[in-house]
Formats: structure tokens, sequence, C-alpha cells
């Protein structure tokens, strides 16, 4: 019967030796973790806020705040409506115009551009996004709107005078350049290089020899990439969409210059308007009482609908990427 | 002709070149041309916006922009140095909250957590804090600090600026700890480094440059926000008391103030601050990309 | 001492102890190994003697590595893996709670498959190691650095070039490098993990040749694909198989004459 040996060495045994620094080791591991934290409670702060200052408007006006265009400092009577539809048409143009264009860029970047130019290119148009919103604001504001007023509202208002439906939406009371119309082509142009960027990213990813199966069948590169690599990058290019339209609703500074900051409710794609973010921007340094609570309720309501549309961008983005 | 041959090995019809629809290439056509066109579209409002703050720009620039502080309502001359260095602390201010923290939780995620639910869920929080409405950071701090504190402040500033600098960090940081290979992790260990001696030695070592290049790009994200300071360090027209209680005057919101006002000297000091602010951002921007670059060559 | 259950593995594993005399160093008894719910190591009961040069073989999957990475705790850094049984270093189980692993891994040192060179100087590479528990003084520390350097075979190579980084050897320079990092923390045991897969024929030669020497010194556990080397260098040789040890034993015995048919065919090459 074999017998295990377990005559073990322990001359060779050094004494103790080493030092180690448990504590510092614990530290970094908490500090770690509370850092992460911190990341969770910023936002549960920022919910927190919002329901706890809006609380007061939400209950002196119950359901109705979010459907009353009503927005009196005089009388205190404050409705929603006006920022909240401002908001999402807004946000809506920017996407009409600004997806299209985000999507030819990003196919631009991977399929037509020679090599050489691609990193100079992609750059330009990321730093699109270093562009302060402040700045944006002052080009839409100086720059555009002029310029928009006199060749595209004027001409467009005396064609469409009287004609049913577009004689309402693009009819200008006063061409002066600024609306709602101005505000989403300034936005657009904003959200161009997130969705441009991710979707650059997106297509990159698909499998080289996808794409060259596809080629090889004798496809040519509109059929490669709407037969192909759109199917291909589907629901994450939405995701893209989402991630520009969550950025679209909450921009504040370029907004406020170019939207003209009425509260009226207008059927005219060019009449001014507001947004939630551009009635905080504008009102809330002076608001006290019930008016505060009001633009708290406001922001309140931006941030459950930005959470919502970034979420699911996430999820969208993210989904894709574990194929 | 080559079709008698053809016809003389007996094939029915000839095999063509012409067959492919012309309708096909016209959609190619379309797409290449509007994808192009789209791409020097973007490039294109990017200069247009440059040559317009080059064009306004300009002319404003003067020594006494950066030694004069922002002139009263109808007050000649003056300058913008109050706001350009009151915007550098505020900027400073932030990031130096900012880097601890997203750099930390970065390294939680990418070192710690991991795969946990925990990290999941912060990993997720911080994607929409990274594009959450920045106005409404200005309102979470307005309650937070400049509510109870009675007044605002660069202190409250400061901290709505790194509120919004943190994800930004925090992402950039946990990305580039992610690409350090887990072998060296592993070396390391082996050695008998304890875990914190491994991330700060070992991996943060690795992912130095990357690391930077978030910091420079929060930097450059904070440097130009208005809508999370119009609350909190509001502005103010003379230079801020240094222990940054009250008004503190910055770049951005004397930009917002000044462009729509009815006095011209003020407008020219907008566009000048505009110009300054928009360059400075661009370079930080610029910058951090090349330093990645260069991390990726070597 | 405890008293072990002895089952027909363990029994493998101590084939060769009564005739050589040697003593153990590190003793392996009843393992087990498991990746979240796969066991990848069944019931492992094994002899380590004193400066001599183990090789675990077997093929790709069959748990050497795994074996490996049991004696320095490493795979702990991983939280679905998790190891039961007793390896005891010198008498004391490492897979007790009780014990530091940090301090365990100073003492069990490892080197890798591919080089690790860490992103500093070729200098603090190796002062990185020293530096975590004790704090020479400047000429002391040089000393140690050369020391390792030298007998990793690589002072002559880097002596010009302490402070360049350590990324900038060659690969085979780089493995070195990682061995002389682990020896300068005077370790007891030395864990190789294929340290030459990665290496051109030249290099590989380099850093067996360092292994026979450095057995004057360390125990040495070494994991390899390759028989030739395993051959070459060790004194003992044990074959793994499907998580289970199937032979272990002097290599001379194991290349000549095994004992078991999967041992023959394996090093025959028949299979692997």
């Amino acid at each position: 019967m074999a017998v295990v040996s377990d005559k073990v060495n322990v001359s060779n045994m050094q004494a103790v030796r080493r030092r180690t620094f448990p504590a510092f080791d614990q530290g970094f591991r908490w500090a770690s973790y509370g850092s992460a934290l911190i990341v969770l409670s910023v936002l549960a702060g920022i919910i927190g806020t919002m329901v706890y200052g809006g609380w007061p408007a939400f209950r002196e006006f119950g359901f109705g705040f979010i459907t009353s265009s009503a927005w009196n400092v005089g009388k205190d009577e404050y409705g929603a409506w006006v920022a909240v539809s401002g908001t999402v048409t807004s946000a809506l143009i920017a996407l009409v115009i600004g997806v299209p264009i985000s999507i030819g860029i990003a196919i631009f970047l991977t399929q037509l551009c020679p090599p050489w130019l691609r990193r100079p290119v992609s750059t330009v148009i990321e730093l699109l996004a270093a562009v302060p919103s402040i700045i944006y604001g002052m080009w839409g504001l100086f720059v555009f709107a002029p310029l928009f007023a006199k060749y595209v509202q004027v001409p467009l208002t005396s064609i469409v005078e009287g004609m049913p439906i577009l004689g309402t939406i693009l009819y200008a009371r006063v061409p002066s350049g600024v609306g709602m119309m101005t505000a989403g082509i300034i936005l657009a142009i904003m959200i161009i290089p997130f969705i441009a960027s991710i979707t650059r990213d997106i297509l990159d990813q698909i499998p080289t020899v996808l794409r060259e199966s596809a080629y090889g069948i004798g496809c040519t590169t509109w059929e490669v990439v709407r037969y192909v690599l759109l199917p291909q990058a589907g629901v994450s290019i939405i995701g893209a969409v989402m991630l520009g339209l969550g950025r679209a609703l909450g921009e504040t500074m370029a907004v406020t210059f170019v939207i003209g900051n009425a509260n009226r409710l207008s059927l005219s794609l060019f009449d001014p308007s507001s947004t939630i973010a551009s009635r905080i921007a504008n009102e809330f340094n002076e608001a006290s009482g019930m008016q505060m609570n009001a633009l708290l309720a406001l922001g309140c309501i931006l941030f459950v609908v930005t959470f919502i549309v970034l979420a699911l961008a996430r999820l969208l983005i993210s989904r894709v990427k574990t194929h | 002709m080559d079709t008698a041959v053809y016809n003389h090995a007996g094939a029915a019809t000839p095999p063509s070149w012409g067959r492919v629809r012309r309708s096909r290439y016209f959609a190619d056509r379309a797409l290449k041309i509007i994808s192009t066109l789209f791409t020097v579209l973007g490039a294109f409002v990017l200069g247009w916006i440059l040559l317009m703050l080059l064009v306004e720009g300009i002319g404003g620039l003067s020594p006494a922009v950066f030694t004069e502080t922002t002139p009263g309502p109808g007050t000649e001359g003056g300058g913008i140095a109050n706001a350009i260095v009151g915007s550098l602390i505020l900027t400073l201010l932030g990031i130096l909250v900012a880097t601890p923290i997203g750099v930390l939780a970065g390294t939680y995620l990418a070192e710690y957590g991991k795969t946990s639910k925990l990290a999941a869920v912060i990993r997720f929080v911080n994607d929409i804090l990274l594009a959450a409405p920045s106005i409404l950071i200005g309102l979470f701090v307005y309650m937070l600090m400049v509510e109870p504190m009675g007044g605002y402040s660069g202190w409250a500033g400061g901290i709505a600026l790194a509120i919004i600098a943190v994800p930004v960090i925090v992402r950039s940081t946990e990305d580039m700890l992610r690409l350090v290979p887990g072998s060296l992790r592993e070396a390391g260990a082996a050695l008998g480094a304890p875990m914190s001696t491994v991330i700060v030695k070992i991996s943060w070592k690795a992912a130095r440059a990357g690391m930077v290049t978030g910091v420079i790009l929060a930097t450059a994200r904070i440097a130009g926000e208005t809508a999370p300071l119009l609350f909190t360090a509001l502005n103010n027209n003379f230079w801020f008391s240094p222990n940054l209680m009250g008004g503190v005057s910055n770049l951005p919101v004397t930009i917002y103030q000044f462009a729509l006002a009815p006095y011209q000297n003020w407008r020219e000091l907008a566009w000048a601050g505009a110009l300054i602010i928009t360059l400075s951002i661009l370079a930080l921007s610029i910058v951090a990309r090349l330093l990645l670059k260069k991390d990726q060559v070597r | 001492m405890s008293t072990i259950a002895v089952n027909a593995s363990s029994a493998i594993g101590s084939a060769a102890a009564a005739d050589t005399g040697v003593p153990v160093r590190i003793a392996v008894r009843n393992l087990e190994f498991y990746y979240g719910d796969f066991r990848s190591l069944k019931s492992i009961s094994l002899d380590f003697y004193d400066r001599q040069v183990t090789a675990l073989i077997g093929p790709s999957g069959c748990g050497k590595s795994t074996l490996l990475r049991t004696f320095n705790r490493i795979y702990s850094l991983y939280p679905e893996q998790r190891a039961e049984g007793q390896i005891l270093l010198d008498g004391q189980n490492v897979l007790s709670p009780s014990i530091d692993v940090n301090e365990l891994r100073a003492r069990v040192g490892m080197v890798f498959q591919k080089p690790t060179p860490f992103p500093m100087s070729i200098y603090d590479n190796i002062a990185f190691g020293i530096r975590l528990y004790e704090k020479p003084p400047k000429s002391e520390l040089d000393g140690r650095v050369e020391e390792a350097l030298r007998k990793a075979a690589l002072w002559d190579e880097v002596k010009d070039k302490l402070r360049q980084s350590g990324m900038g050897l060659s690969g085979g320079q780089q493995q070195r490098l990682c061995i002389a990092r682990t020896i300068a923390q005077h370790p007891e045991v030395i864990l190789l993990d294929e340290p030459t897969s990665a290496l051109d024929p030249i290099s590989t030669g380099k850093i067996e040749e360092l292994i026979e020497q450095l057995r004057s010194e360390f125990t040495i556990v070494i994991v390899t694909h390759n028989m030739q080397q395993a051959a070459r260098i060790s004194q003992f040789t044990a074959f793994m198989y499907l998580g289970e040890l199937v032979e272990f034993g002097p290599t001379t015995k194991m290349f000549m004459n095994p004992s078991k048919k999967q041992t023959q065919d394996y090093i025959t090459g028949r299979f692997g």
C-alpha cells in the first residue's frame, strides 16, 4: 500500500519579511466603489429634485398641467403643453433633417472615403460636436436666420399663401427667420456628429466578409448598403437615432437663441415658439413661488422623456453589439 | 466581329456586358453623390461657423479684451478679463472635482465591478448622464447648493460642471482600462501585488494616454457649457470675490447676455469671447485626439 | 501532520518519493477545481520536490495550466473559479482562507505564456516586485536588480539601457525580463506556464538553459506542450488527461518506460 509522503520541508521557511498594506488596498476599493455610487446618486438626485420641486405644480394643476397651454405669470396659471409640443416638434424636425444626412456621412466615411481622407473627415465631423451650443445659437440667430428668412421664408410664404394645409404650416406671418423650423434645423446640425459617428462605428463592426460576398455577386455600393449593411446594422442605427433625439430634446442655449420664445400655440412651423429647456433658461432666474414649481415640473417632464429615449437608445445600441 | 465567333460556337445569345439595368447604376451613383454632398455639407457648416467667428471676432479683439472687466450698460469700451479668468477657474474647479471621481468610478467598472449587476446599472446610469440635458443639471445644483447656501456661487457652478464632466471621464476610463490585457494584471498579481497596486501602477500606467485624453475631452466639453451655469455661477460684471461666493463672471453666460444686448460694444465683446472660447475648445479637442493617435502608433 | 485519505491517484502522485529521498516542497492533496459548475480538476494528489524541475504535460484542456494556477491562487482573480482540497507549501495549506494571497504570490512566482513586461522601464520592471514588500536603499536595490538580471542571463544585453521601456525588448528578452522580475523577489517556487510557446527556437534555447541554472535555487514547475522540452529540462514529469493525473514519475522513466498505456500513446504522439 502506497503511503502519501507528508514529509514536507519546513526548514527553508523564511521569517516573515514581507509587509503588505491591506488598509490602502481596502481604502482604494472603497473609494472606487464610493465614486461609482456617486454616479448613481447624481441621477437619483436629479430625479428627486425635479419631482420634489415640481410637486406643488402637479398637485395644483393636476393632469391639466400637461394639457393646458396657459402660461400666465400674472394670474399664476401654468400649463406645459406649448413647451412640450415645441420640444417634441423641434426635435422631430431635427431628426427628419439630421438622420438622412448623418447616415449619408456614415456611408461616405465607411464605404466611399479614401483611407487617407478618413481620419481628417471623421475629425471634422466630430468637431461639430465640440462647438459650444451657444455658438450654434449665435450662428443661427445672426447668420442663418436672416438668410433663411430672405431666401426661404419670404418666397415660400408667397407661394403657399392660400393653399390648404401648406398655407398654414409653411406660412410666416413675420418672416424674421426665428421660429420652430430654424430651431429644428440648428438642432439637426448639432445632432449630426453624434448619429453619424455612432452609425459609422456600427457599419465598421459589420464583418468585411459579408460586404465582400455581396460585392462578389455583383452588387453595386448602393445595393450593398441598402440590402446588406443597413439591415444588418438595423436596430442599432435606430439606437443611434434615439441618442440624437435625446440630445435634441434637452438642448438649451442654441434653441433659446433661435426659437423666438413665445408661449403661443401655432400650426405654422415658421412661427416662434418655445421648448421646455428654453423656457427654463429664460424664466428660472426671475421665477419664484408657483412659477418656479411649474418650471421644475417642466424639468421633470423633460427628464422623464429624455430618460426613456436615452434608455431605449442604449438598449438598442448595446443589443446589437453583443451579437 | 466577336459575335460571329460566338455564333460559330453555337451560343444562342452571345454573352453580353450590357445586362445590368441602368436604374441600378443610377441608384448607386445617386447614393455616392448624396453621401459625399452630405459630408461636404457637414464640413462646410463647421467652416462657416469658424469663418463667422473669425470675421466678427477678430475685429473685437484688442488688449483691453484681456485686461479690462466687463462694461456696465451704456459704458464705453471694457473687456472680458473677469469672464475669462472666471471661466478658467470654474472649468478647473469642475475638472478637479470630476477627475478623481470619474477615474475611480471608471476603475470600479473595469477592474472591480466588471460583469456584476451593480456595474451594469452604473454603466447604464452613466450613459444616461452622458447625454442628459445639461440645463437639468443646472436646476439640480440650484436646488442642491444655491438655495440652501442662500445665493449663487462659483462653487455651485464648478459642481454643476463637474457633474457634466464625470460621465465623460467614467466612460473613457473604463473603455481604456478594458484595453489593458488581462495577462498584465495577472502578472502583477503573480508578483504578490495587491489589487490596488496592480491597478495604480500597471493598469493606469498602461492606459495613461487614453485616460488623459478622456480628461481633456471632458474639459473641452464643460468649458463651453452655458446652461448649467445660468442658475449656479450666474454671472457678474465685476471681479468676483476671491472666495467665489456670489455670482462669478464667466465667458459662456457673458456671451449669452452680451450677444443679445442693445449695446454695440457688448456685442463686439460677445463675438471676441465666442472666438476665444471656440478656438480654445477646438484646440483642446484636437490635442486630445493627437495624444491618443500618438499612443496608438507606439 | 494531517492524515489524508489515500486514493489511487495520490498513490501515483508520490510514487517516486521513496527512492529519491528529496524533500517535498509542494504537496497537492485531493485537489478539485471548478470553473462555475464545470469540474476541471478531479481529485489531484501530487508531490513536487525541492529544487527539482517538474514538468506538467498533457493535451490542451487537460487541466495542467489550471493546476499550475492554483499554486499561487492566481485563479482567485476570477470570482467564478474555485479550488477545493489542499495544497501544502512547506506544510501550510495555501488554499486556506487565512493565507495572505499577496504574500503567497511573492513566495510562489509565476511566468506566463506571453511575455508581460509592465509599461515601465526595464529597471522599474524588476524593482516593482522588490518594492512591493521591501524598501531597500537605492544602492541595495541597484544590486538586487543587477543580480536578478544576471541570474536571468539578461544583464549583458540590457545593462546600458536600464531606463528604457521594457516593451522595447525582443520577445525572448521580454520573457527573460519577466523571469528576472520573478526571481528578484527571492521566491521559493517558480511556476512557468508554457514560457517558450511564443518564442523562436534560439530564445527558447536560452530560456531552457536558464531554467537548468535556476534549478539549483528554486523549485520549478513548468507547463509545456513540447515533450522534448519536458524531457530535456525536467527531473519529474506528470501526465494529465481530462482533468485527472494519469501518471507521475521521474522524467527518464516516464519517457523510457511509462507504466500507463495512455502515457505511452501521448508521448509517442498517437494522440493529443
